[in-house]
């Protein structure tokens, strides 16, 4: 009997006081939006999914009220189909591809539709896939998020015996703490991962490879090993005053909203988050959600140049969300050992490099700072790999079969493309996967 | 502004909008709401032999997220008594002179239709329609549909009426037969003012797959019933134009079948119908359906300069012609608007499974697709199943040559 992950999570957690931004729908909704798609021929939408859903087909399996054989198609393609239908940016993936754009109506809610196939389906308990029969051969996974269970989900299904590694209480990576809550909440996403627990794969929690566990007894151990085990902490802003109480990484305090209830947003007056990626616009709208009076998005560049989706940017503006462009931090100020402000300063140059403008500084007030500079890269893990080959930080891998220059691992996910979506992460574990399967043949 | 009345052999209504016998027309309540709200006429739910109901009566057609497109029901003819129908037809015709309100009966013996006949009469109705439709419960008894379907019995039973009746008989047709001809002409040798038609079809509507029975379904079992609403449109409008051309027709028309908006009704009017009868769009949205039908037929002969109805009726009949006798000369072929075009690549497909594989996708490395002009038939599928008003247009190709059809083409090819 597999572990139930969904039971370890905490019952008071902050992400419950947000409300899902787009529920589920019911069967008539459901029926009536896949009764709007048009069924194209060589649909640009499945092209534009990473994992190739075969989108018309699924959402004709809803028109027709075929649940199961809609979440099947799903599935097969995406084994984390349910987190990806909650967390994928669709409105530039699928949904972005969806001809109608091109007629101006509105773009088939695919993301939707998707998550009510699967959710559905899993309600009935229904188990998709099982365990393919016995190769003998013996899989590490190192990392329990969206790469390393979509991978260790594939080598299952091909029979080989998998092992996930995780050095965390609870699985799932950014999957299950840091998808903002109003996408996706955890239990969900653990909810997922049980699913896939039942097709034949052990989690073990708890367990840093390298320290809890030698690499060399998972080398003796294993195979093959593939290494999913994203980025690390925030990074730092390396500006004084960051150690201040009221001052802390996005990351980390998503995880807190995500895991426990010890984030008091009742105490702020006022937040600011600095930085410009979909992170910084998902945490300045989840304090704005949880009814923080002001909260402003502070960022170094122009608004042109953030690297976090406009239409994510759209929202945050349209929920009251300030934005202060070409302002950069010189200090996190305070009093008493918490934060009271930050020095900003205005900066110029557009494209090219960024300078300051001096005489500019002046002070912000704010009882609160989030860090969104990135994560910082891993390195213990990788330094104990022979020959693995590290570019700027990222695990250097061949581009179809995700193989490092060790051969006996493989790796995918943010540890290696640095940090993009769910999706994304989910279609190259998979691909690593294939090219696991034929290597581990190869070696019978 | 146009003249939208209509004089169906005497019978006169300030529109040609009747809601036609069935549950719409059960009490003074329902038809005397619906003169209020602008229905020109009702023709009154069918009197006869007292009968029982079943609950569960209706089973509907959803077709993509569409609910009704078309509907099933079993009920039978008026559960009410006599006295309370002819009471209740009396009120409203008293209180709504103007409006046209006819009566539908069946009956079995020529007493009950000579007595009922008088009966309806006496308590105002301006016209009869004899119920030689309902496909089911009714036909088991010898009744409805039974007689429709023998234009023989059909003539009998009509004789027996027009020998009592003072005022116009309409006989209301069953599409249930093979030749909608044959009984058409036997009501009109035998002297009908008019006919209504179409009545309700024989359907089975669908069958519940968990629990095994037709719906609707009557604790577990089901029966056949009368389909009707908008998916039978097309087949209403075959069998009104099959009359309407017969050669020697003359016979007035009251057209029946899936009509809900005022250009539906333009098309029945446009193959001949003199009158329109509306059953499940009022079931559906309410009696206020009405309006837009009443506009929206005005406004259309306000834009063709059409004064009367009487102007354009039949107006398509002669158009509507034996498949011999169209132009085998006429050439159509399929043009896409890149411009239009959301690149679904519907056409495509379709036009490589239904048509003849002549609309490919470009090699330049758009989506955009492209017709083979030389291949293509002209057979519009590609232009029917496009999502995009105007993208795919089929454009007329002049062969500069005469009209030839296919029974001259045949001549020419023996010769």
């Amino acid at each position: 009997m597999s572990v139930s992950f969904v039971e370890k999570l905490e019952c008071p957690r902050t992400e419950l006081l947000f409300e899902e931004s787009k529920p589920l729908f019911n069967k008539d909704q459901a029926v009536s939006e896949a009764s709007r798609c048009l069924f194209c021929s060589d649909a640009p939408c499945m092209q534009a999914c990473p994992t190739h859903i075969n989108v018309p087909l699924f959402i004709r399996q809803i028109m027709t009220e075929n649940l199961n054989g809609s979440a099947k198609t799903i599935l097969s393609a995406n084994i984390m189909g349910l987190s990806c239908a909650h967390a994928c940016p669709v409105e530039v993936l699928c949904e972005g591809a969806c001809v109608m754009n091109k007629e101006g109506k509105e773009a088939i809610h695919i993301g939707r539709l998707q998550r009510y196939a699967v959710e559905n389906a899993y309600a009935k308990g229904i188990n998709f896939f099982s365990k393919g029969n016995s190769t003998g051969k013996k899989a590490a996974i190192i990392g329990s998020g969206p790469a390393g269970l979509s991978c260790a989900a594939e080598l299952a299904r091909l029979g080989h015996e998998v092992v996930v590694y995780e050095s965390r209480r609870i699985p799932g990576g950014l999957d299950s703490t840091a998808v903002a809550p109003y996408k996706l909440f955890s239990d969900a996403a653990l909810k997922e991962i049980a699913f896939i627990q039942r097709i034949g794969i052990e989690i073990k929690t708890g367990i840093t490879i390298g320290k809890d566990f030698a690499l060399s007894e998972l080398e003796k151990q294993y195979d093959l090993i593939f290494v999913g085990i994203g980025l690390g902490q925030d990074s730092l802003l390396k500006i004084p005053g960051e150690d201040l109480t009221g001052c802390m990484g996005v990351v980390e305090w998503i995880e807190n909203i995500k895991r426990n209830n010890s984030f008091n947003p009742g105490s702020i007056q006022s937040a600011a988050v600095i930085g410009g990626g979909n992170t910084a616009i998902d945490a300045v709208r989840e304090l704005k959600k949880l009814k923080v009076p002001k909260v402003t998005l502070i960022y170094r560049r122009t608004e042109r140049e953030m690297s976090g989706y406009k239409h994510e940017k759209d929202r945050a503006a349209q929920e009251g969300v300030e934005f202060l462009f070409q302002t950069t931090p010189l200090e996190i100020l305070g009093s008493g050992g918490r934060v009271t402000g930050i020095k900003l300063v205005k900066t110029k140059g557009e494209d090219g490099r960024l300078s300051v403008v001096s005489g500019s500084e002046f002070n912000f007030l704010c009882d609160f700072v989030l860090k969104a500079a990135g994560q910082e890269k891993l390195s213990g893990l990788f330094s104990q790999i022979k020959n693995l080959k590290i570019e700027n930080g990222l695990i250097k891998v061949h581009p179809e079969t995700f193989q490092t220059d060790n051969p006996k691992y493989y790796a995918a996910g943010d540890c290696v493309s640095g940090g993009e979506e769910v999706v994304n992460s989910v279609a190259d574990g998979k691909k690593a996967a294939k090219a696991m399967h034929q290597s581990l043949l190869k070696g019978k | 502004m146009a003249d939208i009345s209509i004089n169906f052999a005497g019978i006169k209504s300030p529109n040609p909008f009747w809601l036609a016998s069935g549950p719409l027309t059960n009490t003074a309540y329902q038809v005397m709401k619906a003169f209020d709200l602008g229905w020109g006429g009702a023709v009154w739910k069918t009197v006869g032999i007292p009968i029982v109901n079943v609950y569960s009566r209706y089973g509907g057609l959803t077709y993509h997220g569409n609910r009704l497109v078309g509907l099933n029901n079993n009920e039978l003819i008026t559960d009410r008594s006599y006295e309370e129908n002819y009471k209740e037809i009396y009120q409203v015709k008293k209180k709504y002179p103007k409006n046209a309100l006819l009566v539908s009966l069946m009956f079995e013996t020529k007493q009950e239709w000579k007595e009922h006949v008088k009966r309806a009469i006496d308590s105002g109705a301006d016209g009869l329609e004899l119920n030689f439709g309902c496909p089911h419960g009714m036909c088991e008894r010898g009744m409805g549909s039974a007689v429709g379907q023998e234009p023989k019995v059909l003539k009998e039973v009509t004789s027996w009426v027009l020998e009592y009746s003072t005022v116009p008989v309409l006989v209301k047709l069953t599409p249930n037969i093979s030749d909608i001809r044959e009984p058409g002409m036997a009501a009109q040798e035998i002297g009908a003012h008019g006919v209504s038609l179409i009545n309700t079809i024989k359907s089975i509507i669908g069958i519940d797959v968990d629990s095994f029975s037709p719906v609707p379904s009557v604790g577990g079992k089901g029966t056949n019933g009368g389909y009707c609403g908008p998916a039978v449109k097309p087949i209403a409008l075959h069998m009104v134009g099959a009359l309407s051309r017969m050669p020697g027709w003359k016979t007035l028309i009251s057209g029946i079948g899936g009509i809900q908006t005022w250009r539906d009704a333009v098309e029945f009017i446009l193959l001949g119908a003199a009158s329109l009868q509306v059953c499940t769009a009022a079931m559906h949205y309410g009696f206020r359906i009405v309006e837009e039908l009443n506009q929206g037929l005005s406004d259309y002969m306000d834009s063709k300069g059409f004064k009367t109805i009487e102007e354009f009726r039949g107006k398509a009949v002669k158009n509507y012609v034996e498949w011999g006798d169209l132009n085998l000369n006429y050439r159509v072929k399929a043009e896409i608007n890149p411009k239009k075009c959301i690149e679904c690549q519907l056409c495509v497909a379709a036009c490589d499974a239904g048509g003849h594989q002549c609309i490919h996708t470009s090699q330049n490395g758009t989506r955009v697709p492209y017709v083979d002009q030389e291949a293509c038939i002209g057979c519009n599928l590609c232009s029917l199943v496009c999502p995009v008003e105007d993208c795919i247009t089929m454009k007329e190709i002049d062969l500069g040559k005469p009209y030839l059809t296919w029974r001259e083409y045949q001549k020419t090819a023996v010769s």
